[in-house]
């Protein structure tokens, strides 16, 4: 097949063909072809089946912009053949039929059409109820769209971050412009640019009768941007959405470039609109552009007798294009009485071409089959929309429509920005965008190269005064423009296939009637019809749409308006956003040593902590031996997850008196004292101990899931108070251990020399200063498992020598590990809670017997006054202690307490202690149930009621004479 | 995605951030009513129109304070709070517990 003769064919390489099959049938084309230009170089045009009734479709648009080029590649579904390159040896089928493309026996469902209104579907498959299920295969079957490769290989897809002072986004004229403008001015330019080739229209769209104007102007243009050195340009590259503050995803082959512009200026262009009347789907009907693009991008002619169809005067500039390239126009028809420029309609005439004015195509003619259009029917156009009764009849194999423009609003509107509807223009206008985003060329209204081109100089002009540069613009004034929209170009037939909306098959009767089935706003007919849903997402069917429904409801076309644009601009691979799946934890400074131990790992919060030493099926028995180690002999647990916080400075006590419950400002150095905080809701949210290190320095710690919001709180508190005080979070650079059990003091006296372990010089609730062997550490005895426990906190880089010098030492009165497991037996044994395990978001101090923490005569804590007010009320539950015997089923964290039929609390925490010989644990109950000696009903697994013993807490040495030795 | 000046480390995404609620002064807890400190920790005004935050930039830790319009979500500044917090803040005891 051979081509036409440069300069057509901008994009292709005649010199190197490539091999491809379409369907089972060989073909050739060249380096530079998408694969709708080689299929119609060929003569190969019909490439899909529509998606309801299955009628034949060929391009509409040659810019990836219509869902008719849709086709199946052997690893890649639904792939636009107008803008998917063709590369050797490429195997495409069509997709979307039943039997073969060209015969597909599904295509009997267009004859069909008049039992398959608008709603269809909805109204007919989805009753009776459940019925959808049985029919939804069968209709996705007919309906389906391509196949996907189960089979596919992953490939790499990555992301890349671009800062840029101003991003143009299409390299049309206006686009060119702005970008040199702004460039020249000294700003930091990225140009994007959809198609392989910069110029947008200027490609393949004519702008006067010599039809020199737009190479050359291209020429001078792209020269000037591809050699600037601060213009980085991206082809074949698509914004796909706009986000606050110009944050731009742009797409590019695998990649995803995020881009951030302090400015940015959409010159994106404009839709060359379709005409409405019947048959406008066949083959061989297509956009006026897309004749224009078949030719000057590829060299392909589009057909050997045209007829072209207009609402302005690009149509006749279109007319002269074919002509030159030995395309027979058999006629202009001119939907308006006359063209703006009548230059056109002599030089038209020049040619020989005739002229119908005031005219339109009713209806597009084809033979059997359908597979092509074969000629037209003309009508003079009596009234809006309306025809005379005779027309003339033309054969063609080629009809070229042009409607008027629809801006390229997308983006625009994502952004915030309005759509108006021009009366006197017949075209929608963009207002209202956010600051640092401005809209410029076609997409502003302006289709005068000469006021394109001004537009983008003006719009750059004003993006780099922003940016604080001055571009030495003027402000300049535009020419005047003729109208380029023909304000009605819709032309309903009685027997339809007057299509709307190709992608979805929707002809005027199907908006109408949504309309009347009482769908007035456009949203609603959108979703009720589905028009605008498909693959060209509205492109070509908002306006028509937001006429006729406009029309049928007596309303402005303006009030009407169109749907929402959301992003993405075009279909997105996943694999273009999907990112890399994080799932970030921490180890402690000893987590190696746990490991070689064979610790069962547990999450704490996010940190990885050992739940016990031994298999998982052990855990029992595990837990069961560390706890009666600790309790008889001695136990090491790694406790480096527990936050720290230094609080240092004049006010430090005086921070800690506001921040939590207890008083703190007579605490003596080198003591410890339990610390409880509240929110200002009275709620419990945090406990830890605060142990005085010298007068101004404080060393707290607090939950492992709570430090880094209470560290926050502090930070926002004292934003207020203006303390003088310093905090800092040294949870990470501190490891800590804690030494428990009878034996612990022996254990540390082998290591520790400068510290009088006695109990008299280091008492219960002390604190210490020392070192271990050589290792600085600040001892602090605490008694959270209830026996003798020096909790050693040390720089986390000693942390393994620590661990090791520690179990070493305690050899010889066989010390052992224990996990977190045995440790919250250990302490549910001595009674103690565990904030956000035995407290939730409701828990106040008086609910879990903590009145004894409240500092009362201080002049304020955070809490305090919510306290005060709750303390005033009725006790509403009460945390209580409960036992049963052994062999009772055994309650589970949040297992149901009762009161008669009502839930009047539940279960916290529940473990069989071997020390106590029964199931121990906490639950909510009500005031009346809480008294010990009584008993509180527990729903446990499988709707059984167990009875169960309120008691005194705790429920392990009373007196406390074990942590205290 | 949404920027927002950070006083101490300038413009950061919005990510960087953590919203800390309106900004709100707290009533003196020692002489208000329970009504009125009620009022103080469980109501928001939440407003449309132009609104006192608290923000946190996460990775430094610090806290400042936004003016931000709620209808447009347009941040209109970002400021210290020692612009509003002056000097340090007392709290002075009740009374009846000093004389208790």
């Amino acid at each position: 097949m051979s081509r036409l003769p440069a300069p057509m064919g901008l994009l292709i390489d005649r010199d190197q063909p490539l091999r491809f099959s379409f369907d089972g049938s060989d073909y050739q084309g060249v380096k530079g072809d998408s694969i709708a230009s080689a299929l119609l170089a060929n003569g190969r045009w019909l490439l899909s089946r529509s998606f309801k009734y299955h009628r034949p479709r060929g391009p509409l648009t040659m810019a990836g912009q219509d869902a008719n080029t849709l086709v199946q590649l052997p690893d890649e579904p639904n792939v636009l053949a107008d803008a998917h390159p063709l590369s050797a040896g490429m195997d495409v089928t069509g997709q979307n039929f039943n039997g073969s493309l060209d015969n597909d026996r599904d295509a009997y469902l267009g004859t069909f059409s008049r039992f398959m209104p608008v709603g269809f579907y909805y109204r007919s498959f989805y009753k009776p109820k459940g019925m959808w299920k049985v029919w939804e295969p069968l209709i996705r079957k007919k309906a389906g769209l391509g196949v996907l490769d189960l089979k596919f290989q992953p490939q790499y897809y990555d992301k890349a971050y671009l800062f840029v002072d101003l991003a143009v986004i299409g390299a049309g004229p206006a686009g060119l412009q702005a970008a040199l403008t702004a460039a020249n001015a000294g700003a930091k330019v990225l140009l994007i640019e959809q198609q392989a080739v910069l110029g947008g229209s200027l490609t393949y769209a004519r702008f006067d009768v010599e039809g020199t104007r737009a190479e050359r102007l291209r020429g001078e243009l792209v020269a000037a941007v591809e050699g600037h050195a601060n213009i980085q340009v991206l082809k074949q590259a698509t914004c796909n959405a706009w986000f606050s503050d110009n944050y731009l995803p742009v797409i590019q082959g695998r990649r995803m470039y995020k881009v951030r512009a302090q400015q940015c200026i959409v010159s994106a262009g404009s839709f060359d609109q379709p005409v409405v009347f019947r048959n406008n789907d066949l083959p061989g009907v297509m956009l006026a552009s897309a004749a224009q693009r078949l030719m000057r991008l590829y060299a392909v002619k589009p057909g050997q007798r045209a007829v072209l169809l207009t609402g302005n005067d690009d149509g006749y500039l279109a007319a002269l294009d074919l002509h030159e390239q030995g395309v027979q126009v058999a006629a202009l028809v001119d939907m308006r009485q006359q063209p703006a420029d009548m230059a056109l309609q002599s030089a038209v005439a020049k040619q020989g071409i005739a002229c119908h004015l005031g005219s339109t195509v009713f209806e597009a003619l084809h033979e059997k089959g359908m597979r092509h259009v074969s000629g037209v029917d003309i009508r003079r156009i009596t009234a809006q929309g309306q025809v005379a009764e005779q027309g003339l009849q033309l054969d063609c194999d080629l009809l070229c429509m042009s409607a008027g423009y629809m801006p390229v609003y997308q983006l625009l509107c994502q952004a915030g920005g309005k759509l108006a509807y021009d009366e006197q223009k017949a075209e929608f206008a963009i207002s209202g965008l956010p600051q640092g985003l401005a809209v410029a060329g076609s997409a502003n209204g302006r289709h005068s190269l000469d006021n394109v081109l001004l537009d983008g100089t003006l719009a750059a002009a004003r993006a780099v005064a922003a940016l604080g540069l001055d571009a030495g613009i003027g402000e300049r004034a535009f020419s005047g423009e003729a109208r380029v929209n023909f304000d009605w170009p819709i032309f309903p037939h009685p027997k339809g296939k007057d299509f709307v909306d190709f992608d979805e098959d929707l002809q005027v009767r199907d908006i109408v009637n949504a309309t009347r089935i009482g769908y007035r706003d456009v949203q609603l007919v959108k979703r009720f019809s589905t028009v605008g849903m498909g693959p060209s997402q509205g492109r070509h069917s908002a306006l028509p749409t937001a006429r006729l429904v406009a029309r049928a409801t007596q309303r402005s076309i303006g009030e009407t308006g169109v749907t929402t644009a959301r992003p993405p601009f075009e279909a997105e691979k996943l694999a273009h956003v999907a990112g890399r799946a994080f799932d970030p934890y921490r180890q402690t400074p000893m987590h190696r040593r746990h490991i070689q131990a064979g610790a069962k790992m547990m999450p704490a919060g996010i940190w990885q902590r050992p739940a016990f030493y031994g298999k998982a099926e052990d855990r029992e028995r595990c837990m069961q031996e560390e706890a009666r180690h600790v309790r008889e002999q001695v136990g090491l647990i790694d406790v480096s997850t527990l936050g720290g916080l230094d609080v240092r400075g004049p006010d430090a006590a005086e921070l800690l008196e506001r921040m939590y419950t207890l008083p703190f400002k007579k605490q003596p150095v080198a003591r410890t004292r339990y610390a409880l905080m509240t929110n200002e809701q009275g709620v419990v949210i945090d406990d830890g101990v605060c142990a005085r290190m010298a007068d101004n320095h404080f060393y707290v710690t607090a939950t492992t899931s709570g430090v880094d919001r209470i560290y926050q709180q502090m930070l926002k508190w004292n934003a207020q108070w203006r303390l003088n005080v310093d905090i800092t979070n040294v949870t990470a650079a501190i490891a800590a251990v804690n030494l428990a059990g009878p034996l612990a003091r022996q254990v540390l006296e082998k290591l520790c020399e400068d510290v009088d372990l006695s109990p008299e010089a280091f008492p219960y609730m002390g604190v210490r200063s020392g070192t271990v062997v050589d290792i600085p550490a600040r001892l602090l005895r605490v008694g959270f498992v209830g026996e003798l426990g020096y909790e050693i906190h040390v720089p986390a880089r000693h942390a393994e020598r620590l661990w090791d010098m520690l179990m070493a030492a305690g050899a010889a009165f066989g010390i052992r590990p224990f996990g977190v497991e045995t440790q919250r037996l250990l302490r549910l044994e001595k009674g103690h809670v565990i904030i956000s395990q035995d407290t939730d978001g409701m828990t106040h101090p008086g609910e879990i017997d903590m009145q004894w923490a409240i500092g009362r005569k201080k002049p304020f804590f955070v809490g305090k006054r919510s306290i005060e007010i709750l303390e005033a009320q009725p006790l509403k539950r009460k945390l209580v202690a409960f036992t049963l015997p052994k062999d009772s089923p055994q309650p589970l964290e949040g297992h149901l307490v009762l009161k008669g039929a009502d839930i009047s609390g539940n279960v916290t925490s529940c473990e069989y202690s071997s020390s106590l010989g029964q199931i121990i644990g906490l639950a909510y109950a009500a005031t009346d149930q809480a008294e010990p000696g009584m008993q509180i009903p527990i729903r446990v697994e499988g709707g059984l009621v167990v009875q169960a013993n309120v008691v005194q807490l705790p429920f392990y040495d009373p007196q406390n004479l074990r942590q205290e030795l | 995605m949404k920027i927002m000046n950070c006083p101490l480390n300038g413009p950061r995404n919005i990510s960087e951030f953590t919203y800390g609620g309106e900004f709100k002064l707290m009533p003196d807890p020692a002489s208000c009513s329970d009504a009125e400190w009620a009022d103080y920790v469980f109501n928001s005004d939440n407003a449309a129109g132009v609104v006192r935050e608290w923000w946190l930039h996460n990775a430094s830790s610090y806290w400042f304070l936004a003016e931000r319009h709620t209808v447009t979500d347009q941040i209109i500044r970002t400021f210290d709070a020692k612009e509003i917090f002056t000097q340090r803040v007392e709290f002075t005891p009740p009374t009846q517990e000093i004389a208790g």
